[in-house]
């Protein structure tokens, strides 16, 4: 009690004290106060001799304690503990049924990485095909990815098509990420071994009906600069895909969907097609799930 | 599961025959347990068996030797929250000492020094924290407490999950957003629920979101007080009339809690550990690690309901204050999740409340493009902007007086930190000789978290001070996040608006997109941690090690 009754005592002698310091007076509002707390060095009730920051010093205060072997082997620890970060997943973010005229199919859509916050090894795969008949198009990316700025990660790797066409194998240069409005998208340019150029990009957004519900419309462009009738794609623009997909988070990992596609083949690929007997334009309704683990 | 005595229900207190710990001579082990709560059962790594721990009870002046035996199959360690004490005794792995190998035993043997009131203890090791290894530490004044009481009770707060928090964390890193369960929706807006479309428009195309409370919610959580669920309703007993201090720590990994007993005023004496002036209110937040110690006197013979309820609301917990076992008090309806505002972006008053809902393009334009940059380089030199960095405010206010995060609106009294002040006069009163600039940095996307754009895994520089010189420490938060940052070894004087009596604490929680500035005498040789005590963002990489030393250079 007696303590408390001391510092009553000091407050209330203290004030005078108080108010003769300066601009830190007893009505000082925080703002006020905060005036001095410049961005600055000795920005401090406006000090212009305000010293500098001491060395840094050489040693770790602990080893002169307890050995500087066992401590270098702790601080390596704590560097792992606060920051370091390693993991991996795999995704599929299409995994589908498609019904559509002419015999239903099917086509998936991946990727798995692995690697730590800025650096990571990136392997992306899609296909699809119709049931009972061979696969028509898959393919297969390893990519070395690296974050380039908040939203975005640059890629760089190898593409290899194991349909239809087992010979081809591109080079890639990418980049995906989040534009504002939380558009997803990636853009990729491919160079195969044949000299040919491709370019692929994606776009595609979570419209977040109620916590669970989720519409998610996907665009999806193919170019190529040139004809390459071998595989069935034309200079130009090659192919347009328009999505529109309802999934239902049973959790975060976990989501199936239902939704429509609509694919058109254009230009000369649109002719390579029909010349094969297939249509240019195709409507896919779709059932799947959304899974990452 | 067991509880120690202090913590089951119905405890008269922590007066009389308890299972506290105390003497010159204090046995703890470390090892795992299996925990229940609410009907499940999960494993935990516990001190002496139990979540939470023993109190530990310490008087002013002892020595004490605290003999702590490791028997797990990994590292671990014990840190005395909030205690003032030779740097190699502050349990830190890999900056005090080498941490406690599994089998082993380590003795931490200090003095207490003059510092009564509340703390806690928890492991530095490994996120054994999240897992139950954490427990109410109290030093005893040697004269009489001027802080008047007829009866006690600790009252510890925890998040606890059944997912392993490197699990969490790494879902994390996959998708910021994982935990996240109240946000805004399309069926929201039709109803006229949260933002109008134009303000979510204009949050879209920042990339932010505004019901981006906490990164870890109710959706793993299991909120506790001193380990028991609201089903279990946790009672500590009264008799009406009675003074009663309840000493609160929140414990948590990730929650920041806000505190109200529907029915009593709080009046808060002691701030982390150390006296204040008695100021009432019926409402405070705590943060993650902050301690406060609050008198009530309840004159009716009735149930009160101490509510702990989550910030973003996703959760709560209840216990009771009773006169007698086997009364229940109300647990009061859930209130709606807060949204952000413009301040919560670091752009100042350009609030929602300051001008109304219409903000015209020209000023959104500005926002974009012109001095209201979301990541213009001039506000923060310092700051390694990398992918890292998704942000920086444009105008970081002050916000020493604001209610913390959604309790603006509350219409009884909120407990600011400007209100705080130190009982004792602050013994330095020295002008600080110079400032630095910590600038609190993330990327929620990529659940990157770093003191100036730099993870401590990149090996970044301590932040050095001369022994005994005096620093103001400004803390500015660049994300939308609040950070209870905390610095080992020390007490800084929090600059509030009180000077002379700023309220010394250990735990300074920066609202978001603003600061905080403290001042520090660099009173304690050695090296210290300082970092978030949101444990995951710990992990993630926002921590330094500060150094003390004499102007040679050598400890």
């Amino acid at each position: 009690m007696r303590r408390l009754l001391l510092a009553w005592a000091c407050l209330m002698a203290g004030a005078p004290a108080m108010a003769q310091q300066g601009h830190e007076g007893h009505a000082t509002p925080p703002e006020a106060e905060n005036l001095h707390a410049g961005h600055d060095a000795g920005a401090i009730g406006g000090k212009e001799d305000a010293p500098p920051a001491p060395p840094l010093p050489s040693d770790h205060a602990a080893d002169a304690i307890y050995g500087a072997n066992q401590m270098a082997e702790a601080r390596r620890a704590l560097y792992r503990e606060n920051g370091q970060f390693r993991g991996s997943m795999i995704l599929f973010d299409l995994l589908e049924y498609q019904a559509r005229k002419g015999g239903d199919g099917y086509r998936w859509l991946g990727e798995a990485w692995f690697g730590g916050d800025l650096n990571k090894l990136l392997i992306k795969t899609e296909g699809e095909g119709r049931f009972g008949a061979p696969i028509e198009d898959a393919e297969v990316q390893a990519l070395y990815a690296r974050a380039v700025a908040p939203y975005w990660n640059a890629h760089v790797g190898v593409r290899h098509d194991l349909a239809p066409n087992l010979a081809r194998t591109y080079a890639v240069a990418g980049i995906d990420g989040v534009a504002p409005y939380w558009i997803h998208i990636s853009g990729q340019l491919f160079l195969s071994t044949k000299g040919e150029v491709r370019a692929r990009v994606e776009a595609s957004h979570d419209w977040r009906l109620t916590q669970r519900v989720l519409v998610t419309p996907r665009a999806e462009l193919n170019f190529s600069a040139q004809d390459m009738p071998a595989i069935g794609a034309g200079s130009g623009l090659e192919d347009v895909e328009m999505g529109l997909r309802l999934r239902y988070e049973i959790s975060k990992k976990f989501a199936p969907y239902v939704g429509v596609e609509w694919a058109r083949k254009a230009g000369d690929t649109a002719r390579f097609t029909r010349a094969a007997g297939e249509d240019a334009d195709v409507t896919n309704f779709v059932a799947g799930i959304r899974f990452w683990f | 599961m067991m509880m120690p005595a202090w913590a089951r229900s119905g405890t008269p207190g922590l007066a009389g025959p308890m299972t506290t710990v105390s003497g010159p001579h204090i046995d703890l082990t470390i090892g795992h347990a299996m925990i229940g709560i609410g009907g499940r059962t999960g494993h935990g790594v516990t001190v002496n068996g139990t979540m939470p721990g023993p109190i530990i009870r310490l008087k002013e002046g002892q020595d004490v030797r605290l003999r702590v035996k490791n028997t797990l199959l990994e590292d671990s360690s014990i840190h005395w929250h909030g205690l003032i004490l030779p740097f190699n005794m502050d349990g830190v792995p890999g900056i005090s000492f080498p941490g406690i190998k599994g089998g082993e035993t380590f003795d931490y043997e200090f003095k207490v020094q003059p510092q009564a009131g509340t703390y806690w203890y928890h492991s530095h090791s490994n996120m054994q924290e999240a897992m139950g290894m954490f427990g109410g530490l109290i030093v005893d004044p040697v004269e009489p407490d001027p802080i008047g009481y007829d009866r006690e009770h600790l009252i510890i707060l925890s998040d606890w999950s059944f997912t392993h928090p490197h699990k969490i964390w790494r879902n994390l890193k996959v998708m910021g957003d994982y935990y996240k369960n109240q946000k805004q929706t399309a069926a929201g807006l039709l109803k006229g629920k949260d933002q109008p479309l134009k303000d979510r428009v204009m949050w879209g195309q920042m990339l932010m979101d505004p019901a981006d409370i906490s990164d870890v919610t109710a959706a793993t959580y299991t909120y506790l007080i001193n380990g028991q669920t609201s089903g279990d309703n946790w009672t500590a007993l009264f008799k009406v009339g009675e003074r009663v201090r309840l000493r609160i720590v929140n414990g948590s990994v990730m929650t920041n809690f806000n505190i109200r007993i529907p029915g009593l005023a709080l009046t808060v004496v002691a701030a982390d550990g150390l006296p204040v002036q008695p100021v009432e209110t019926d409402e405070f937040q705590i943060a993650v690690a902050e301690t406060y110690d609050v008198i009530v006197q309840p004159h009716e013979h009735q149930a009160y309901g101490i509510i702990a309820e989550a910030v973003d609301r996703s959760g709560l917990c209840r216990a009771t204050l009773a006169p007698q076992l086997g009364m229940v008090a109300a647990v009061p309806p859930r209130r709606e999740r807060p949204l952000l505002t413009m301040k919560d972006m670091g752009m100042g008053a350009m609030d929602h409340a300051a001008m109304g809902h219409d903000m015209s393009d020209e000023e959104m334009a500005a926002m974009d493009h012109g001095s209201m940059k979301m990541r213009d380089p001039s506000v923060a030199p310092q700051v390694k902007l990398g992918p890292g960095v998704a942000s920086l405010s444009p105008i970081a206010q002050d916000r020493i007086g604001d209610r913390p995060t959604g309790l603006e609106k509350e219409d009884h009294r909120v407990l600011t930190y400007a209100e705080l002040k130190s009982l004792l006069p602050n013994a330095d009163t020295r002008e600080p000789s110079r400032t630095i600039d910590v600038h609190l940095t993330a990327n929620m996307e990529r659940y990157m978290w770093s003191f100036d754009g730099e993870k401590f895994s990149d090996k970044t520089e301590p932040l050095a001070f001369r022994h005994n010189e005096r620093v103001r420490v400004n803390l500015i938060n660049h994300t939308m996040m609040p950070h209870p940052i905390h610095l080992h070894g020390h007490f800084f004087e929090v600059v509030n608006g009180n000077p002379g009596h700023h309220p010394r604490k250990n735990v300074v929680n920066v609202l978001p997109g603003g600061k905080v500035s403290f001042d520090l005498t660099a009173d304690a040789l050695g090296d210290w941690a300082f970092h978030c005590h949101m444990l995951l963002h710990m992990h993630s990489g926002m921590f330094r090690v500060v150094t003390v030393r004499h102007e040679e250079g050598r400890a």
